[in-house]
């Protein structure tokens, strides 16, 4: 799990281009100033991208943080 | 910047734009400034960041106005005080299937298929008919076959399917845009099929997000845009430097002889090298310079170009270099000799090494990865470096004047002195008011010419029109032929009344004429119109730009014109004006 959060890190520095990031089971979207719903499609596909994974549609819109994320890449996740 | 370069990789540069974007705008390169007004039929916001970096990386600055939520159609056609007061550049349509609202239906007519089909027409053409009014360029999608085919393949050919409205909308696009001068079509339908269907929609971002495509493809679309906008603002490349062994043909001329080479139909590998060589004779066709840049004793170069088997021979070339030189400085030789810069240089070579020198020493050159030569075709013309956006009689012929400029360069090395040589080259001008023959041709200057440009005054054809039907203002063009062939309309001259003065707001010429006293005849056929019009100065400005150093002192040192109390703005008193050009014939025949 550990190093799916160092990836996931790295995700969201490339997207959000700010080497300060840090992110934890409890990170949302309230908690990156740039991340919009614009750029949510972007850091959604780049996930994939990283990890092999596709998430569902309904999953998208329902994640509530980056905990929820991280559980669904652990489980289904092709690039582990 | 390399991840931009064709081919990229689209993921990458998706998730990286951000720092990419700042890196392009680090560079402090000048770039071009254009206003894009982007009417979508679905979100466009990662179409139009991606189009941003491509442009950034083309040299073209882009400020953009996106229309609210598939708004394409209503800010089009009744436009909104933000549209209207941004002005735009250039109006980029970006609708697609979606927007068409059609499934293939098994219980329609053939009168309700013909209804659909002739509502669609009138709709899109009232829409670019209102959007005349900002005399602009407009870029519009045609259509991508819809994501199923209901009626297999029936339904691209009956009048029930929907594949069958695209086919038919594609083509009355096409019939519209080639009535229109500066109406240019993004081929969406080729777009799609060039990524794979199967990779070009995916429907979870249009549930999601209403992205008309997916994730992935939207970078190359985004390129699609930016090749067609760089085209539009005369920034293609121009020149196709190739090297000749393993590139043009297979073997070592040097090693194999002729007769060992492979280029023809015997084998698979010699039809590949075939459908290269011919491939790269289009090119020349559409007005692209040729080069060789080979490591080879001449004498082996000539002979494999003269192979019987070949397609290109060495009067294709406008410089062959073939030497032991380093491949750099014979390009930048190259580049110099054809009065280009290396911003229009594509270098073709199989040899990873001679690549990678280039690519470090003549940055602003594009450089081909060649992998085998099945792929070589599509390695270069994907890339988009030479797209057209029109063709002109003087674009069919462009590749035949490089030639003959390199045969004018050793004439006047020869001649004993320069106006002996000028003499020798019989050169005769056309100069007179714009026509509309070269309406397109002069709005095609306006927006090229950078280094002979006193003022980099961008015009669109509207407002070329515009100038040569008001009695306010002068306008010349000069076409100038010699001896070698005819180098078409090459100058440009704007001149605005205002009270009993010529203010030239433009004055351009084309650099494949410098040094001919075509400016000079320009001058003596302005003076004479202005005198017409009982005018008695002329005044000449200057805006220096990144690329127009050459004429900074052109109205005081060529023309004779005098200082001013204003910085960069000179006037020439025309009652004692004589002719200065004694070179050129003007207006006979």
């Amino acid at each position: 799990m550990e190093a799916i959060y160092e990836r996931l890190n790295a995700v969201f520095r490339d997207v959000f281009d700010d080497e300060d990031i840090v992110v934890n089971a409890a990170t949302t979207s309230d908690d990156i100033e740039d991340w919009d719903s614009i750029e949510h499609i972007n850091l959604i596909g780049a996930v994939e991208d990283e990890f092999g994974v596709r998430f569902k549609m309904g999953e998208v819109s329902g994640m509530k943080n980056v905990g929820e994320m991280a559980e669904i890449i652990s489980k289904r996740a092709k690039k582990l | 910047m390399k991840e931009l370069d064709f081919p990229f990789d689209s993921r990458l540069i998706l998730k990286k734009r951000r720092s990419l974007k700042k890196q392009l705008l680090a560079d402090e390169m000048a770039r071009t400034k254009i206003k894009i007004a982007v009417l979508g039929g679905s979100t466009t916001d990662d179409i139009v960041s991606m189009a941003e970096l491509f442009l950034l990386n083309l040299g073209i600055e882009p400020l953009f106005y996106q229309s609210e939520y598939a708004q394409f159609w209503e800010d089009g056609v009744f436009g909104n005080d933000e549209l209207e007061a941004f002005s735009p550049d250039i109006v980029y349509i970006c609708t697609s299937f979606v927007n068409l609202q059609f499934r293939s239906d098994p219980s329609l007519t053939q009168e309700q298929s013909d209804e659909i089909y002739k509502h669609q027409c009138e709709r899109f053409k009232t829409l670019w008919s209102s959007l005349e009014r900002f005399g602009c360029p407009i870029i519009q999608n045609n259509f991508e076959p819809p994501f199923y085919a209901l009626l297999g393949s029936m339904d691209s050919w009956d009048y029930r399917g929907a594949g069958y409205l695209v086919n038919r909308m594609n083509l009355f696009f096409a019939e519209y845009a080639i009535e229109h001068d500066t109406f240019y079509l993004l081929d969406l339908n080729r777009t799609a099929a060039e990524l794979g269907l199967a990779r070009w929609h995916d429907r979870s971002y249009w549930y999601m997000y209403k992205v008309m495509c997916a994730r992935e493809a939207v970078p190359t679309l985004s390129y699609k845009l930016s090749l067609i906008i760089k085209s539009i603002y005369g920034k293609n490349r121009k020149l196709l430097a190739l090297d000749l062994d393993n590139t043009l043909w297979g073997g070592v001329v040097g090693d194999d002889g002729v007769d060992g080479l492979s280029i023809g139909q015997e084998t698979a590998e010699a039809q590949a090298f075939y459908e290269f060589q011919m491939y790269v004779k289009d090119l020349k066709k559409l007005g692209v310079a040729l080069s060789v840049c080979s490591k080879n004793e001449e004498e082996n170069a000539l002979a494999g170009l003269n192979h019987p088997e070949g397609v290109l021979c060495p009067d294709d070339f406008a410089v062959i270099k073939s030497n032991w030189e380093p491949k750099d400085v014979n390009l930048i030789q190259t580049v110099s000799a054809l009065d280009l810069t290396t911003e229009a240089l594509v270098f073709v070579d199989d040899n990873p090494a001679e690549r990678e020198r280039v690519t470090q020493s003549v940055p602003q050159a594009a450089v081909v990865k060649l992998t085998l030569p099945e792929f070589y075709v599509n390695e270069v013309s994907d890339a988009g470096y030479f797209e057209p956006v029109a063709i002109s009689d003087d674009d069919l012929k462009r590749s035949e004047m490089y030639r003959k400029n390199a045969k004018r360069a050793e004439l006047a090395a020869v001649a004993a002195d320069y106006g002996e040589y000028l003499d020798s080259l019989e050169m005769i001008a056309k100069i007179e008011p714009f026509v509309p023959i070269y309406y397109q041709r002069i709005t095609q200057l306006t927006n090229k010419s950078n280094q002979f440009n006193l003022t980099t005054r961008r015009y669109t054809q509207t407002q070329i029109e515009q100038f040569a039907k008001s009695s306010e203002y002068i306008t010349l063009y000069g076409k100038l032929e010699d001896k070698f062939g005819d180098n078409g309309v090459v100058s440009v001259v704007i001149g605005q009344i205002v009270g009993g003065r010529l203010k030239i707001a433009l004055w351009l010429m084309s650099c494949r004429v410098l040094k001919r006293d075509m400016e000079l005849a320009m001058l003596d056929e302005l003076v004479k119109a202005a005198r017409a019009r009982e005018i008695e100065i002329l005044e000449g400005e200057y805006i220096p730009s990144a690329k127009n150093g050459m004429v900074c002192r052109f109205y005081p040192d060529t023309l004779g014109f005098s200082p001013t109390d204003k910085e960069n703005v000179w006037t020439l008193d025309i009652s004692e004006y004589t002719n200065k050009n004694t070179h050129i014939k003007i207006n006979e025949g």
